[in-house]
């Protein structure tokens, strides 16, 4: 009776107690990690719905708010988003291999890629507030600033480019701590993913979505087309 | 089901030493908060929602005590504003939308389709740990002044003028919400991938189907309310204006988003009620659920039909004509897969073998309540009878027959069904089933006043009625039916307790019924079940020797001396009476 209740499964094995064999176990990690991803999109989908029905109404004031956004660095902020995906790929590619170092490299550079959106996302932020762009009882009433912009739709706009890239930029620390996570369990040899790809890729896929998210903040604030009069 | 054989129960007979079980494997505090498994974390959930329920009834009370006078009684107006807001966001987001998915799903899932666990047992602890610590909030909220908005967090004035707790109140809820998508993520994965050989969809027990409808529903519709309510949070404490109408922003846009989910929600608290429904009506009526596959199929047309139904709770909130119409004619439609069930459900009754015992007494109760909140759902979803009734206490009744009379009443029944399994012991039955009489009794005083009241023009949500004094009859009758009500909650509290002390000990399958989950022992083995059953049957494919071991469960009921085995292999044994 007492053997029932012992870890079915060797504990050096990066196989869980409660699957049958590692197949399964991947096939849940997958099935969960994309169920997962579902709930994001829902999640940030309602606030694109949110920004899609602000933009189609102001249409003009958002064209003219968003002339202040700094498309240089919001264009290296998505290559370098773009660049680090490439970057995690590989380190799924060289965790299927099991090449640890090289695991770790491609790990490191993705995060140190992360840390850089952050920074560039900073000096952006900090441009905006210079500029008393930030919404509520202080924000600008400088024409030059609105670029014409209807004050109170502008105002709208900064909410919504700031809630976005805000909550954007949580995930983004989100994603630094779990590929730091990844990288010290490959650091220290732990067999759940030396032995088993599957959690680096997880981790992956997150990060892939994080970067699709900005592809579509990208263009949707900061590459607006005039609007037609 | 006829699985692989399992010998535990003659193992439940040893006079000496009690087997080990989940319960008893490790009795340290430590092995109880650091758990992965998915029975002992049910548990935790029972516990805590169980208190959550008593609060939000607490609440209840006071709402029932203040409308026994057209003029009020113990609460001041902004008081009272601030309780039903409690009771609402208490019982909604604390008490229903957990209650039965995370304590019976959480217990039953895996046993039913014959896993050792959940797919992620951790993510599931951090589930509770959520609800914890979201109900942590709710209480400093409480401590702190309450919220006033009611449960609908409605903007502008959540967002622009409600000085009471509404920022920590949606962070609560945010954080309780997470906790149902971590459950609804690990129900997905564990139906789809860690079904026993031989478990096929259509084998699954109905239970297991409501499950996972209710994991869909769940994942799509709450991560919509937590950036929606998370956006109400950035406008109090970021100042960003998004339903701000004096910057352009619009606030009916949140009532749209919020139904999108909340309406979605209902359904989350309806569907699994749903499955336990078809367990105990198959169950004790000894057979096949009629229509097996149209119950289960109808199950994900409601979820799936209740994401396109929002509108109906804004007809009168700014809503076109032709939106109105269209979804007026889709909340009509869902009216049939839930009229499917049933019809299903009643079709199973007949030529049944039925047996009255307390579970099967809700179940019936059930049928009866859930009906009633359904058909005058109807009412609401017509344009024209809306427009009067909307915002009166004909919805308050409504959304009650369907959320105490549907979910709660069903809760009850699983919880009694399943409590022998969970815990190893079997309650008074007598006791028990006089209760659910009490339940169905107090139910109806209380809220089928409530339809009337509402309907000669009694408004939701008001304290004062000193111009309509003429429902104050109806109010006192609702009073007295909350009073019956609340003893209705108390006597399960204690006979159920008392079980556990002093209640003779379960069999494996103390129902004689069929199902993985009753061929382990009472209550199982940490890892379920001793070895990975292989299923070779349908869930609800009753025989003969059934009927046999539930003459021997219905003697053990009355004789809490025979706790004999129960045997799948249909040979005749003595009844072991030994009176």
């Amino acid at each position: 009776m007492a053997t029932a209740h012992a870890d079915p499964h060797d504990e050096y094995s990066p196989l869980k107690h409660q699957y049958e064999d590692i197949e399964q176990q991947n096939e849940c990690y997958t099935v969960g990690m994309w169920t997962f991803l579902v709930t994001e999109i829902m999640f940030f989908g309602a606030l694109f719905f949110t920004y899609t029905l602000y933009r189609w109404n102001y249409q003009e004031d958002f064209y003219l708010a968003h002339e202040h956004l700094n498309v240089t660095l919001g264009a290296i902020n998505t290559t370098i988003l773009l660049f680090s995906s490439f970057t995690m790929v590989m380190g799924v590619h060289y965790a299927q291999l099991k090449d640890k170092l090289k695991v770790l490299g491609s790990l490191t550079v993705t995060m140190g890629c992360a840390f850089a959106f952050l920074v560039i996302k900073y000096f952006e932020y900090a441009e905006k507030f210079r500029d008393h762009l930030y919404p509520g009882a202080n924000f600008t009433t400088d024409a030059a600033s609105l670029h014409g912009a209807n004050l109170n739709h502008a105002q709208l706009f900064f909410g919504l480019y700031f809630g976005m890239t805000g909550l954007h930029a949580i995930h983004i620390i989100i994603g630094i701590l779990c590929i730091g996570t990844l990288a010290g369990m490959w650091a220290k040899g732990n067999k759940l993913v030396t032995e088993d790809y599957l959690p680096t890729e997880m981790i992956g896929l997150y990060w892939h979505f994080v970067d699709l998210v900005w592809i579509f903040l990208f263009p949707l604030m900061y590459l607006m087309p005039q609007p037609y009069k | 089901m006829s699985a692989t054989p399992i010998d535990n129960t003659l193992l439940a007979t040893g006079p000496v030493e009690e087997p080990v079980n989940y319960l008893n494997v490790d009795h340290s505090i430590k092995s109880w908060l650091l758990t992965g498994d998915h029975k002992r974390i049910a548990i935790l959930y029972l516990f805590s929602t169980l208190f959550f329920f008593f609060l939000g009834s607490v609440a209840a009370s006071m709402i029932r005590l203040e409308l026994t006078s057209p003029v009020g009684m113990i609460l001041e107006s902004e008081t009272y504003n601030k309780v039903f807001t409690a009771h609402g966001v208490i019982m909604i987001f604390f008490f229903l939308v957990p209650a039965i998915p995370a304590v019976l799903g959480n217990f039953l899932v895996p046993l039913m389709i014959g896993a050792r666990d959940l797919a992620f047992p951790r993510l599931n602890l951090l589930s509770w740990y959520l609800y914890i610590i979201a109900g942590a909030l709710i209480l400093t909220v409480l401590a702190t002044g309450g919220v006033d908005t009611g449960w609908t967090f409605y903007t502008p004035y959540s967002s622009m003028y409600s000085n009471s707790q509404v920022t920590m109140s949606i962070i609560a809820v945010f954080l309780a919400g997470f906790s149902s998508i971590f459950t609804g993520i690990n129900f997905i994965v564990t139906i789809h991938k860690m079904r026993a050989p031989g478990m096929t969809w259509f084998r699954l027990p109905l239970f297991v189907w409501a499950a996972y409808a209710t994991s869909v529903v769940v994942i799509l519709g709450t991560p919509v309310v937590a950036i929606t309510l998370l956006l109400v949070v950035f406008e109090r404490v970021f100042h960003l204006p998004i339903f701000n109408p004096e910057l352009g922003g619009d606030p009916v846009l949140f009532q749209h988003l919020f139904w999108f989910y909340s309406h979605p929600a209902v359904y989350i608290m309806i569907l699994p009620a749903f499955g336990v429904q078809s367990e105990l009506i198959a169950n004790f009526s000894r057979k096949r659920v009629f229509g097996y596959h149209f119950v289960a199929f109808s199950t994900l047309a409601i979820s799936a039909l209740g994401f396109v139904v929002w509108g109906h709770h804004m007809f009168i909130s700014s809503e076109s004509m032709y939106q109105s119409v269209v979804f007026s004619l889709i909340s009509f439609l869902v009216a049939v897969p839930s009229a499917i069930k049933i019809f299903n459900w009643t079709a199973t009754l007949y030529k049944g073998t039925i047996r009255l015992q307390a579970p099967m007494l809700y179940a019936l109760g059930f049928m009866g309540l859930f009906t009633v909140g359904g058909l005058t759902g109807l009412f609401l979803a017509s344009l024209g009878t809306d427009v009067h009734l909307t915002n009166t206490y004909f919805i308050v009744a409504h959304f009650h027959y369907v959320m105490v009379g549907g979910s709660i009443t069903a809760f009850m029944g699983g919880l009694h069904y399943w409590w022998p399994k969970m815990t190893g012991k079997i309650y008074n039955d007598g006791i028990a089933k006089v209760n659910a009489l009490l339940v169905f009794v107090g139910f109806n005083l209380t809220f089928f006043p409530q339809f009337i009241a509402g309907f000669v023009g009694m408004p939701r949500r008001y304290h004062y009625y000193y111009l309509i004094p003429e429902v104050q009859a109806y109010h006192i009758l609702s009073t007295a039916g909350a009073s019956v009500l609340a003893i209705s909650f108390v006597i399960p509290a204690v006979y159920l307790l008392q079980s556990l002390k002093s209640g003779p000990k379960a069999s494996a399958n103390p129902w004689g019924a069929h199902g993985l989950e009753w061929e382990t022992q009472s209550p199982p083995i940490t890892f379920n079940f001793t070895e990975t059953p292989i299923v070779t049957d349908e869930v609800y494919d009753f025989d003969p020797v059934s009927e046999f071991e539930q003459e021997r469960a219905n003697a053990e009921m009355t004789d809490p001396g025979n706790d004999a085995a129960v045997t799948h292999t249909g040979e005749e044994l003595p009844s072991g009476g030994t009176e």
